[in-house]
């Protein structure tokens, strides 16, 4: 019950916020963190459960007892939908991270937004409901339900707020999001239907579709419906066009939610959907997935380094960091799956960020091109600092949460697959090289002949830099001593290995 | 007649004496408001005697009629389909000059021809109804007689619907030659087994008589008609023909189809295939070019017809016609009320003595600002047409892409589902496109955008009704499921 209330929150958070702006152009903003808090608590409570044993649940997947919450109710009985929420220790991470960036997000948006503020935080939080609807789901329609759910907010939020191409880009974002989630509605059907001429029962229930029996050309078929939907979401070379355009015009909230959660929801559907529902699909897929994550890093480190539009940059290397959860995620073994998990989460952290910090330089100078800064340390010295934090943790520096990811992804990846494992390495040299062409464009330096500040520019304030700091602790916490998040996370991965059809090496629990 | 057969012809008889007194009283009364209340009342008293009728169905009255309740569910959408338009006419025709009041007279004759045709199991029947429909229709599309735009459409349905009525009757003659009998339930013998020499005639009968009835449904390559007339009609006869005659004409060919077993017909069904296909791209693409929002729903609804199409098809599946039945049914219910919601918007916003209907997609910018209520319900109507969760329409969608995806497992090809997915993602653009037309920042100096719309106090409520369901079936579908699910239980498939 309690899952639903934290979606339901959050809808009606938006609803009021909604309503609120009728009164006054200021509340929305404090409505919406103040049902975010409620979130908050909610989550806060679900981290701080009691856990039975090893300190978490360590159930089997198919045991829905062993789950550490769940919420059952029957929807549409005609085809056996019902609304069916479960959250393990993955879900918990990742709507932890959901609800955590929503803050950040509201926070980032607080001076940004003048035109309907309401509406705007509206859209916000049921971006983010939709968001957690899809960490928490455990029936496929329910699953498919708020995938869509997501969609219609972030696209009006980029499409209403967006900067000057926003029409485009909000289109692009629309048409592959949405086209790629039809591919997955016929699969989940055909799912469906094939498991119910075999048993005679309809379902969308997860568990009851784990086993169904599916032919060798058929599994594959399906497989790369589900696959294309969540690699477009991920991004994964060459599934990425929408990504630079949708992040960067649209407002600095909205590329916070779309970098730090949207991205993650493609990668939760590849670990909880993609890969048990078709065990023997991956091994097909599962090394052209890896080659296409490969891809992803060095194509999307060499196009950052090609941009001088600070957004798209990032945008660029969002693709980079995602092509190391693809690879991490079908190398399929409990370091790379680690890893993947840790890489989500720094991802999400950094790069939400950056887009702030961004949105924060456009705010400022009205402009993203880096050809018309630099030197901008001078001018803002607390920014400048910040800067230089995320953009190294963005690049990988040991002691932060990104390099974990990257480095256990690697490690694992080295067992199954060697030549990737090597390509995949030079990605964290292009990173460095982008990150800090960056930072040197930027902050450092002198202003450019085109440089035009306007007089008397602001540095962060105490609300801005509160944040910052959060996310910094966040970073250093997952660099330094990331076991808790491993705790969490190894159960389900561990339990995920009983489907598929590679053994299941040593736990990372027991190494690290 | 016993009177259990009298009882089962109730809502036929209580439709045509609301009729009869509506077509009395407006000589005396020249009110407007009074009419439409009349009528509307008239409307629900029928709505009730079908509520009633439940009781005693299925049952054959006459050979011409059969009341089941197939019939009583589309009956009832078309009921309450046509108190809708008749509340947005009312709002729609009270500032307008002349007199309107023939408007319900003509309103109410249409929908008697729908109704007739819903529980038609004859060609006798069948004919009555489509044409005391379409001959309605004539008139009131040129209704308020405002102009060439208006006169243009009625006379461009009137020549086109005559042809394809020619076409239904000489096709139904052929079929009648070969097979000598009108009924659908004495069809069915005769229909594949003893076709013998006469086979040619009932080829070029059901192929002709499907054109006729692709026309009325405005399905391609038969649609030629349908933008010019839905932009020159008013909105809310607009609405109708979209809604109650499509709605019905479709029905009556999903019957025709379910009692005569023509789904046995493979390559009538393979020709449906390809009219589907060609209906949702051809439908899609060309809404892309349209400024209009007429014109744009107008294209919209010849994709969604060839949705309904893809349900259709899937009643050749062993055991598909209740899978056809069922998912034909939820999408037509999501239908009506998304396009009657939709076509809401543009009544409203076209009230007052306008020369035109207000339907420039121009005109709409800025409404989230100028009317937040009235672009929030064309919103939720549009995206239900998109098929977006928490819409009616979703649902709707949800019924085609499982009667695809069962066509598609049962090796009957994979087309109908490229179609239906490349066309609900070209459908998204332009949906999206007046969405995002509405969410604009109006500019000050715009006099269409800053003109104040008045929302009427009927309309209102009409749209307010539509919304609330379109979210309330969006979000728990359960209830008209089962009531959709016990009604195919009850036919004979």
């Amino acid at each position: 019950m309690i899952l639903l209330w934290l979606i339901i929150v959050l809808f009606a958070g938006g609803v009021v916020a909604w309503l609120a702006e009728g009164w006054n152009k200021d509340w929305p903003r404090w409505v919406s963190l103040f049902f975010l808090g409620i979130s908050l608590i909610i989550v806060a409570t679900l981290f701080g459960n009691p856990l039975p044993g090893d300190g978490f649940v360590t159930g089997n997947l198919t045991n829905e007892s062993a789950w550490l919450v769940s919420f059952y109710w029957s929807w549409i009985p005609r085809f056996g939908i019902n609304v069916q929420l479960g959250l393990d220790g993955l879900s918990l991470l990742m709507v932890g991270l959901t609800v955590f960036l929503g803050v950040v997000a509201v926070v980032s948006s607080w001076s940004e937004i003048d035109h309907r503020p309401g509406f705007f935080q509206f859209n916000l939080m049921w971006t983010l409901a939709g968001v957690v609807g899809v960490f928490v789901s455990l029936d496929l329609f329910l699953f498919f339900f708020f995938w869509e759910v997501m969609l219609i907010p972030m696209y009006l939020l980029i499409a209403v707020w967006g900067h000057e191409d926003r029409n485009y880009a909000s289109m692009k974002f629309f048409l592959f999001t949405q086209i790629s989630g039809m591919l997955m509605l016929v699969a989940i059907l055909s799912l469906v239907f094939i498991h119910h001429d075999t048993t005679g029962v309809y379902t969308f229930n997860y568990f009851d579709l784990l086993g169904t029996q599916l032919s060798e050309s058929v599994g594959f078929w399906l497989m790369l419906g589900f696959f294309i939907a969540f690699v477009v979401k991920l991004p994964g070379f060459p599934f990425h066009p929408w990504l630079a355009d949708a992040h960067t015009q649209a407002p600095t909230a909205a590329s916070v939610l779309l970098a730090g959660i949207l991205l993650k929801t493609g990668a939760y559907g590849l670990i909880r959907f993609t890969v048990p529902l078709f065990p023997s699909a991956f091994v097909e897929i599962a090394p052209y997935a890896m080659a296409l994550g490969t891809a992803g890093v060095i194509y999307g480190a060499l196009l950052a380094f090609a941009q001088t539009d600070f957004k798209r940059l990032i945008a660029y290397s969002s693709v980079s960091h995602m092509g190391f959860v693809l690879i991490g995620i079908y190398a399929w073994n409990q370091y790379t799956l680690q890893g993947s998990v840790m890489q989500m989460i720094a991802h999400g952290f950094s790069t939400a960020a950056l887009f702030m910090l961004a949105g924060a330089i456009q705010h400022r100078l009205h402009t993203r091109e880096m050809t018309k800064m630099g030197g901008l340390w001078k001018e803002m010295p607390r920014m400048g600092a910040i800067a230089l934090f995320f953009i190294i943790a963005s690049l990988g520096m040991p002691g932060l949460g990104n390099f974990v990811g990257e480095f256990l992804v690697l490690m694992g990846t080295f067992q199954v697959n060697i030549p990737i494992t090597v390509v995949a390495a030079l990605g964290l040299i292009t990173a460095a090289v982008y990150s800090l062409i960056a930072m040197q464009r930027t902050f450092q330096g002198q202003p450019t002949a085109e440089a035009a500040y306007p007089d008397g520019l602001q540095d962060y304030g105490a609300r801005d830099i509160s944040v910052m700091i959060m996310m910094m602790i966040g970073l250093l916490f997952l660099g330094l001593y990331p076991q808790p998040i491993f705790d969490i996370a190894n159960p389900v991965l561990a339990n995920l290995h009983t489907y598929t059809p590679h053994g299941s090496p040593a736990w990372l629990g027991s190494l690290l | 007649m016993s009177n259990t057969e009298l009882v089962a012809l109730l809502p036929l008889i209580s439709f045509a004496t609301v009729i009869t007194i509506v077509l009395l009283a407006i000589p005396f009364w020249r009110n407007l408001k009074g009419i439409c209340a009349l009528s509307v009342v008239g409307l629900l008293i029928s709505l009730a005697t079908i509520l009633w009728t439940t009781r005693i169905v299925p049952i054959q009255v006459t050979p011409l009629v059969l009341i089941d309740q197939y019939a009583l569910l589309f009956m009832t959408l078309i009921c309450l389909a046509t108190v809708a338009v008749a509340l947005l006419a009312y709002d729609y025709l009270k500032e307008r000059e002349g007199q309107q009041e023939e408007f319900y007279l003509l309103l109410l004759l249409a929908a008697l021809g729908a109704i007739v045709l819903v529980c038609s199991s004859h060609f006798a029947s069948f004919l009555l109804g489509l044409e005391l429909l379409g001959i309605s229709l004539y008139a009131l599309i040129s209704f308020p007689i405002r102009g060439q735009a208006t006169l243009e459409a009625a006379l461009k349905y009137l020549i086109l619907s005559g042809v394809a009525s020619a076409f239904l009757l000489f096709g139904t003659a052929l079929i009648f030659a070969a097979l000598g009998t009108l009924s659908f339930n004495e069809m069915v013998q005769g229909f594949y087994v003893d076709v013998g020499s006469n086979r040619l005639y009932v080829m070029v009968g059901s192929a002709l008589m499907l054109a006729g009835i692709c026309f009325k449904l405005s399905l391609v390559p038969f649609h030629m008609w349908t933008p010019d007339v839905y932009e020159g009609a008013p909105a809310p006869v607009t609405a109708f023909v979209a809604t109650v005659s499509k709605g019905a004409i479709f029905a009556i060919l999903l019957r025709f189809f379910i009692w005569t077993d023509a789904y046995q017909y493979e390559s009538i069904l393979f020709g449906l295939g390809i009219i589907a296909v060609l209906s949702m791209l051809a439908g899609n693409l060309l809404a892309l070019m349209q400024s209009s929002v007429k014109r744009i729903l107008a294209y919209s609804s010849i994709a969604h017809l060839g949705y309904l199409l893809v349900a259709f098809i899937a009643g050749r599946l062993a055991g598909g016609a209740a899978l056809a039945v069922e998912a034909a049914s939820y999408f037509l219910v999501a239908y009506f009320i998304t396009t009657l919601g939709a076509f809401g918007v543009v009544s409203i916003m076209s009230n007052g003595n306008r020369e035109r209907d207000l339907d420039d997609i121009a005109s709409y910018e800025g409404l989230f600002s100028r009317r937040p209520f009235l672009a929030t319900a064309f919103t939720a109507m549009l995206l239900s047409l998109a098929g977006i969760p928490l819409t009616v329409g979703f649902v709707g969608k949800f019924y085609i892409f499982a009667a695809g995806v069962q066509g598609a497992l049962a090796s009957y090809g994979w087309s109908l589902l490229v179609a239906l997915i490349i066309g609900s993602g070209i459908g998204l653009y332009y949906y999206l496109r007046i969405v995002f037309a509405m969410t604009k920042r109006p500019a000050a100096t715009d006099s269409a955008a800053t003109e104040w719309i008045t929302i009427p106090v009927a309309g209102g409520w009409v749209m307010l009704t539509l919304t609330g369901t379109l979210l309330a079936l969006g979000v728990y579908p359960t209830p008209l499921i089962e009531l959709i699910n016990s009604m195919v239980r009850s036919l004979p498939l």
